[in-house]
């Protein structure tokens, strides 16, 4: 009788700690979403905000208010027919220019990193491991310290630095730059062709077929969620760069910036103003939904690479 | 009660002394690092030293056409009847010559032989017109030496390639005698061409990319180092008595590296009473922001993964917005967020809890703490950061092997226990190779203190263009690209790489996934 009870209370209590472990838990977690939430949603809300100042102009950055008081697309609309940096039209010109480099250095990078990551897996050659230690070596050295050097290279070959006329010829060397460093970042791809079984190169070979027939008629259709999470990483990356973007196109070029060089000159660029800020929330609302909605939309491949980059480095 | 097996290979004697464990690793790195230096050049001069008695036996025993291909490349794919190897190795050699003899000038700058001897870099200060009555007059421009500097690197490149051309030509040849001697026939241009897609296929695979890799890493990366050996420095050069002078620097061989250790001269002072508080808080800050994201990240995705939470799927898309968002966008709000005219500081002003705004990020006044200023870097840190440790722990965690939990539940271990004793050491061992990765990163973390703080509050005192939040690497940018300090630019980021190859080697080496690299297929 005693044991019963006992046993009873033990049930009892151990309900109750579940039931407030697990409100815990859900109190948790909604305030933890509402932490990371708060920053984002008040950028999309300072996209929507249009009060006016006793100036009549359009508020920028100085509220009181988290959620705005009147609400409309003038932003949009001013973002999109104004002139920033005496460059008409900038912003959809910046989309665009941002559009044609992801375009082409995503399908540059996707077939460097593929490639150099099929050779290091699959293939055995004199000089695979000397190749593997130097690369990664000189992923040590600061991206920065090259940077500048890329820089000076491009230019005295006309691809950085030019202004008026000849600026397009920077969205180039852009592009040269973004993706000739892309196949030494070939780990991640190694890591996911590692597992694929070697036995089904060797038996193909067996078979007759050439390295290139492997790679192309066996190693790719197997390697879809690679190449989406390759593709994805190389598409996303210069509308996410800010920094190589600003160094090889230069200030004196601000109709071939990318996206993100032009956003961050409308809040702290020469021609910079606290009233730009609603304008640049409306910009930073254009670029991050495309972005993230390919996120959401590739979000299982993006889990598979990353998974795989942090168990094989 | 019976001990929970962990996966984790160290026991708790070893946990206990995890200093000394440590620093003998260091210790031994460092005399292993000699053994190996060692060991490579002696590697390195036995391999030449072979690769030199087989080309002389391929002189002596190959044919006359491979004897001629030493000296004028493709004659011996030629005599072979090879003729479009053959003449491709000519054209390649031709090319080479005439590059190498003819000087091709870009920006007044030439290549070829020319760019050699510039490396001196005792570039020539003015341009000025020579007059010479019969003649026209000819006109001398002005030296730039990163030019002179850059141009001999990539001449010093191309002959390196052409080194490599040579020795197959040679090597193609030798080739072609043997298959006549054992009665084949020399491969055809198109057998050639069909090894590229089999034999031979990871040399036209890598190709693009070791040439991609040569012009803009390797070769910039040599460029930087250089500049560490000389005085290219704006504000030496412009402060020269002599106008011209602003495009000439020199070599300088360890000054700068002696500057910034012993602060000789006045600079140096500056910049050394700099350098180490800088270095001391990218330590600092490599640290917390490792761990930090790191354990929080796996302590939400428990959250997030326990047993009888629903919308498990909202929850972690909330989070994955940080991942998905541009950084430069979700830094900027978070910057302007918390500006002196910002919505935060303006509502706590507002709700009369404060009086005056707080530099939360230190953007608005001088002489803001830099205590609030680095632990809010660090805490936004955590809020870009522990979502992605999220997303890649959440995988791991539904491969922990039940039955461990399992017999800990029947030992009668309480949960938090079971965390500390199963959950975090099965994740640390099989994500050892991230937490290293991602500690060498934060090292290099610009874009997170480049768009929050810009490296601010300013120091008081002697700055030397680093606020209190600067990284190494923001220190870096702001030295070269903001004001044109190459030389202790690229002698910080000389550092930075020995720092951070440090690191990893003695991590990577002893780390798992590098020893079983090959075996592990």
């Amino acid at each position: 009788m005693k044991k019963d009870l006992k046993l009873k209370g033990l049930h009892f209590s151990q309900r109750t700690n579940e039931i407030i472990s697990k409100t815990l838990s859900y109190f948790g977690l909604v305030l933890l979403s509402l932490v990371w939430i708060v920053p984002i949603l008040w950028i999309v809300l300072s996209a929507f905000r249009t009060e006016v100042n006793t100036d009549g102009d359009l508020v920028g950055i100085v509220v009181s208010n988290y959620f705005p008081n009147k609400i409309g697309f003038d932003n949009f609309i001013n973002l999109f027919t104004g002139t920033f940096y005496s460059v008409k039209y900038a912003f959809p010109l910046w989309m665009l220019n941002t559009l044609i480099v992801a375009v082409v250095s995503c399908v540059i990078s996707t077939f460097l990193v593929l490639s150099v990551a099929y050779c290091m897996s699959k293939l055995r050659f004199k000089m695979r491991k000397p190749l593997m230690n130097v690369t990664m070596i000189l992923g040590l050295f600061p991206g920065f310290m090259s940077m500048i050097a890329v820089y000076f290279l491009l230019k005295s070959i006309g691809l950085a630095g030019n202004t008026s006329e000849l600026a397009y010829m920077n969205i180039l060397g852009l592009i040269l730059a973004y993706s000739a460093g892309a196949g030494m970042g070939f780990q991640v791809a190694k890591g996911f062709f590692d597992v694929l079984p070697t036995s089904l190169v060797e038996s193909a070979k067996l078979d007759g077929c050439s390295n290139f027939q492997i790679f192309l008629k066996i190693i790719l259709p197997m390697s879809k969620p690679i190449i989406i999470y390759t593709a994805l990483m190389a598409f996303t990356g210069p509308w996410m760069d800010f920094i190589f973007a600003k160094v090889i196109i230069g200030d004196g070029a601000p109709e071939c910036w990318t996206v993100s060089v032009g956003l961050y000159s409308l809040l702290f660029g020469e021609q910079s103003d606290a009233s730009l800020f609603t304008r640049f929330a409306a910009g930073c609302v254009c670029v991050g939904i495309p972005i993230v909605g390919l996120f959401m939309f590739l979000q299982k491949y993006y889990v598979e690479g990353v998974t795989a980059g942090a168990v094989k480095g | 009660m019976a001990i929970v097996q962990t996966p984790s290979p160290e026991t708790g004697k070893e946990k206990k002394n995890i200093f000394l464990v440590a620093c003998k690793a260091v210790g031994h790195f460092f005399t292993n690092v000699g053994k190996s230096i060692g060991l490579f050049f002696k590697k390195l001069g036995l391999s030449i030293g072979r690769a030199f008695k087989n080309m002389y036996q391929i002189f002596v025993d190959g044919s006359v056409g491979t004897k001629l291909s030493f000296f004028f490349c493709g004659v011996g794919n030629l005599f072979h009847k090879q003729f479009i190897k053959g003449f491709l190795f000519l054209i390649s050699q031709i090319a080479f010559v005439l590059f190498m003899v003819l000087c091709p000038e870009i920006n007044n700058t030439p290549y070829g032989w020319k760019a050699l001897a510039n490396l001196a870099l005792e570039g020539n200060p003015i341009s000025q017109t020579i007059f010479n009555p019969p003649n026209p007059p000819t006109k001398i421009e002005a030296d730039d030496s990163k030019l002179l500097l850059l141009f001999g690197l990539v001449t010093i490149a191309i002959i390196i390639l052409y080194f490599i051309i040579w020795i197959s030509n040679i090597k193609s040849s030798y080739k072609s005698d043997q298959d006549r001697k054992a009665g084949r026939k020399p491969t055809t241009f198109k057998q050639d061409m069909a090894s590229l897609l089999d034999n031979r296929f990871h040399f036209l695979m890598l190709t693009p990319t070791a040439i991609a890799a040569l012009l803009f890493t390797v070769i910039p990366t040599i460029f930087m180092i250089s500049i560490a050996f000389t005085t290219y420095n704006d504000f030496d050069m412009n402060a020269a008595t002599d106008i011209y002078y602003k495009n000439l620097f020199h070599w300088n061989g360890f000054t700068n590296f002696i500057d910034i250790f012993q602060g000789n001269t006045s600079l140096g002072r500056e910049i050394s009473a700099r350098f180490f508080p800088v270095l001391g808080w990218t330590m600092v800050w490599a640290v917390f922001a490792t761990f930090t994201c790191y354990f929080g990240g796996i302590l939400l995705a428990v959250l997030i993964n326990k047993k009888g939470i629903r919308f498990k799927k909202v929850f972690r898309t909330i989070f994955i917005l940080t991942i998905a968002i541009p950084q430069f966008i979700s830094l900027l709000a978070m910057r302007n967020l918390l500006s002196g005219q910002g919505p935060v500081n303006q509502i706590l002003m507002n709700l009369g809890w404060i009086d005056s705004a707080i530099g939360f990020l230190g953007l608005n006044t001088t002489g803001d703490n830099p205590y609030i200023a680095k632990f809010m870097v660090i805490l936004i840190n955590m809020w870009l950061g522990i979502p992605y440790t999220m997303l890649m722990t959440s995988g791991i965690l539904m491969n922990i092997p039940a039955d461990l939990y399992e017999a800990a539940r029947v030992d009668g271990a309480s949960k938090p226990k079971m965390l500390f004793k199963i959950t975090f050491p099965y994740i640390i061992f099989v994500t050892t190779p991230y937490l290293i990765s991602s500690f060498v990163g934060n090292i290099n973390s610009f874009n997170t203190i480049f768009l929050l703080t810009g490296g601010g509050p300013t120091v008081t005192g002697g700055t030397y263009k680093a606020g209190e939040t600067d990284l190494l690497v923001t220190w870096l940018y702001k030295l070269t690209i903001d004001n044109q300090e190459y030389n202790t630019g690229a002698v910080i980021g000389i550092f930075t790489f020995l720092i951070t190859a440090t690191i990893t080697l003695i991590a990577y080496r002893r780390s798992k996934a590098y020893k079983e690299e090959d075996t592990f297929q």
